[in-house]
């Protein structure tokens, strides 16, 4: 097998043998978008079109939940330094880290929003939207995650302020990814989110390499 | 010995080095050299930078100062296997899978994970969690990625905390046969450590920094 | 290899070691914070009693005169910040570290300056305090990246090896900060195609531009005086701390 596939598979194993992780950050999705009929009023026209700005919420909450799980507990256990000794640069490791984290934070919440829309009266050609607009954006979020993650792996409550790292940097990420469902500009819109999301995920395995290589010395 | 030998001619040295972290320099000016076959110890008391030194040879913390490598500038930087405090293992996968996923990421050119376990005393157990083992038979299971894939130069911290008497007597044996192979090692150790060829045991007395 | 650090050093790196960086610059601290006060009186004079108002807003487009130095500011320490990152991680330059620690409260407060008196301005001008224009808006979000730098900084046990990370964090932002402003003018144009005033138009008459440059030049001075003491004032911390781990390493058993 080689390095890069046995990386895969261990981080795969690890993350749905993690107790429920998953479940949990579904879970999260769906009681954020569906808390906020109870804020704003269960007036439909009015959810319908807030609708995809609370899933894009959601999801966005829902995957800096996740984000301690690419490289803390590697960095806790001594795996980490041993990576960097490995074969496989770091930088593949992280790519690697980096397509499972997708695989299990975000696909699953793809999976998940059909409920959401449901709940949230959007209709089926603008959920059809959300779904493109998802897919093509939260390969950026996941690697932004994945460099808050890194950045704050020497710090002991780093969980707490990756979040206020990866929140600006996003900016771009929700505002395209609103705007390709609800926008008369959707089709920029949408180009533009694919040609973030392929920036960041072509970066950031290098980025994040960097960092947890400069975090020790 | 040498028709064991499998590791091709190395020679370590380290000229002047400092290493230290945070700003603060821990070790001062070390100079000293190994070659295939050899064991160096590092010893002193807690707080004289053994772990520090042990990171900076591994080239994970930048030196203060000097260097360590070949002394032959042409001869490229050895692969190190690098044991720390650390066991780097992960509860949720089996004690097999712990060691084959490391195999596959060094590169699988020791011994196969099967045999490796064998060898560390913990054959009966490669189906389980690694997450139920002992702190002794973890330390085993980190020993055991050693064997899985070769590679000259092992950089050793401590590696016979938790272990019992066997214990310790496995990390002599393990050294002992890595030295014949042309090996080469590195070990911070409060315990003594007694290979059968005294001559190729060499010993650093790290002081506290004035 | 890195014995001859020591032996041939360039001029650069002797100026550029911290304590000698203290001992050349101090002499210079004085004159430059006398010629930034000099710059203020001036330029405050000619901003409230030699300028025009303005036909449309009366007094108020006096707030100009220190609303636009500040957006300048917040960018221009930014760019600071980002040439110090670069320092840090491609020379691995303490100088480097502490012009970057130095720099980001004050690039916080720039920009925290540049919004409020954004809104000072807006409410007049624009009937409300904080409108979701492309200009303030990226401002907001540049607020909260100096602000999460200072954070990540802050968190970090030992100061000293936060600054290879943070410089990092720095970087990704730099590479972020126009991609965020494209999305955030291309997303208020969206939601309200009619512009905005924008100031300092090419046909501004002399009588503006005058004290616009004065407090424009005054407020970089400011900087470059605060950032200058700042340094000074990390350089000394670091000795501090250095000697306290002294202490800590002696006393321990």
């Amino acid at each position: 097998m080689s390095p890069f596939m046995a990386m895969l598979r261990r981080e795969l194993r690890l993350a749905l043998r993690g107790g429920g992780d998953v479940l949990i950050l579904v879970l999260f999705f769906m009681i954020v978008g569906a808390i906020v009929p109870f804020a704003v009023g269960p007036d439909q026209t009015l959810l319908a079109s807030i609708a995809p700005g609370i899933i894009w919420i959601a999801t966005f909450l829902a995957m800096l939940l996740g984000l301690e799980r690419l490289f803390r507990p590697d960095h806790e256990d001594g795996s980490l330094i041993l990576l960097r000794q490995a074969e496989l640069p770091l930088s593949a490791v992280i790519a690697a880290k980096l397509i499972v984290h997708w695989l299990v934070s975000a696909v699953p919440l793809l999976l998940a929003s059909p409920i959401l829309a449901l709940l949230l009266a959007i209709d089926v050609p603008a959920f059809g939207r959300t779904l493109v607009s998802l897919a093509l954006g939260t390969p950026a979020l996941a690697a932004f995650s994945a460099i808050g993650a890194a950045v704050t792996v020497p710090i002991r409550h780093g969980g707490l302020i990756a979040p206020i790292l990866i929140a600006p940097l996003s900016v771009p990420v929700l505002i395209f990814g609103v705007s390709a469902i609800t926008s008369p500009q959707s089709g920029a819109a949408t180009l533009f989110l694919a040609a973030l999301s392929v920036m960041a995920v072509a970066l950031t395995p290098f980025v994040a390499a960097f960092a947890i290589g400069s975090a020790e010395d | 010995m040498t028709d064991q030998q499998v590791y091709p001619l190395i020679h370590m040295r380290a000229t002047g080095l400092s290493s230290g972290r945070g700003g603060m320099m821990l070790t001062g000016k070390l100079d000293f050299s190994l070659g295939n076959g050899q064991c160096l110890l590092l010893r002193g008391p807690n707080g004289t930078g053994k772990t520090t030194l042990l990171l900076t040879l591994a080239r994970i913390v930048a030196p203060f100062a000097g260097s360590f490598g070949p002394s032959d500038a042409n001869t490229e930087q050895p692969l190190l296997h690098y044991c720390g405090h650390h066991n780097a293992i992960k509860p949720r996968l089996s004690v097999l899978e712990n060691l084959t996923f490391w195999a596959a990421i060094n590169g699988p050119t020791g011994i196969i994970p099967h045999a490796a376990l064998t060898k560390v005393g913990l054959d009966d157990l490669d189906g389980l969690d690694a997450g139920y083992l002992s702190a002794g038979q973890s330390r085993r299971l980190a020993l055991a990625r050693l064997l899985v894939s070769l590679r000259p130069l092992w950089l050793l911290d401590e590696p016979t905390a938790a272990l019992d008497e066997q214990g310790h007597q496995l990390v002599t044996r393990l050294l002992t046969e890595h030295m014949a192979m042309g090996g080469l090692a590195i070990a911070a150790t409060h315990d003594l450590i007694a290979l059968p060829d005294p001559a190729s045991l060499n010993t650093l007395q790290l002081e506290r920094a004035p | 290899m890195s014995n001859d650090t020591t032996s041939r050093q360039s001029w650069w790196q002797r100026i550029a070691h911290p304590g000698q960086f203290v001992a050349w610059t101090t002499p210079l601290l004085m004159p430059l914070a006398i010629l930034t006060a000099v710059l203020f009186v001036v330029g405050l004079w000619f901003a409230f009693f030699n300028s025009p108002e303005d036909y449309q807003m009366g007094d108020t487009v006096r707030i100009m005169y220190v609303h636009v130095p500040n957006a300048w500011l917040s960018q221009f320490v930014y760019a600071v910040i980002t040439v110090s990152a670069l320092g840090t991680l491609v020379w691995r330059h303490p100088l480097a570290d502490v012009s970057m620690k130095a720099a980001v409260p004050l690039g916080a407060l720039f920009t925290a300056l540049a919004l409020f008196t954004g809104a000072l301005w807006g409410r007049p001008t624009w009937g409300t305090f904080w409108e979701w224009d492309g200009r303030m808006t990226s401002t907001l979000v540049l607020l909260f990246i100096y602000l999460g730098i200072i954070a990540l900084w802050r968190a970090f046990d030992d100061q000293l090896r936060a600054a290879r990370v943070v410089a990092v964090f720095t970087l990704v932002g730099a590479i972020n900060i126009p991609i965020i402003k494209f999305s955030v003018d291309w997303w208020s144009t969206l939601h309200q195609p009619a512009s905005v005033f924008v100031p300092g138009g090419p046909r501004m008459p002399l009588s503006i531009q005058i004290p616009l440059f004065l407090m424009f030049f005054a407020f970089t001075f400011l900087f470059l005086v605060l950032h200058l003491k700042a340094m000074h004032t990390e350089i000394k911390r670091r000795r501090v701390m250095t000697l306290q781990r002294k202490l800590a390493q002696r006393a321990t058993p």
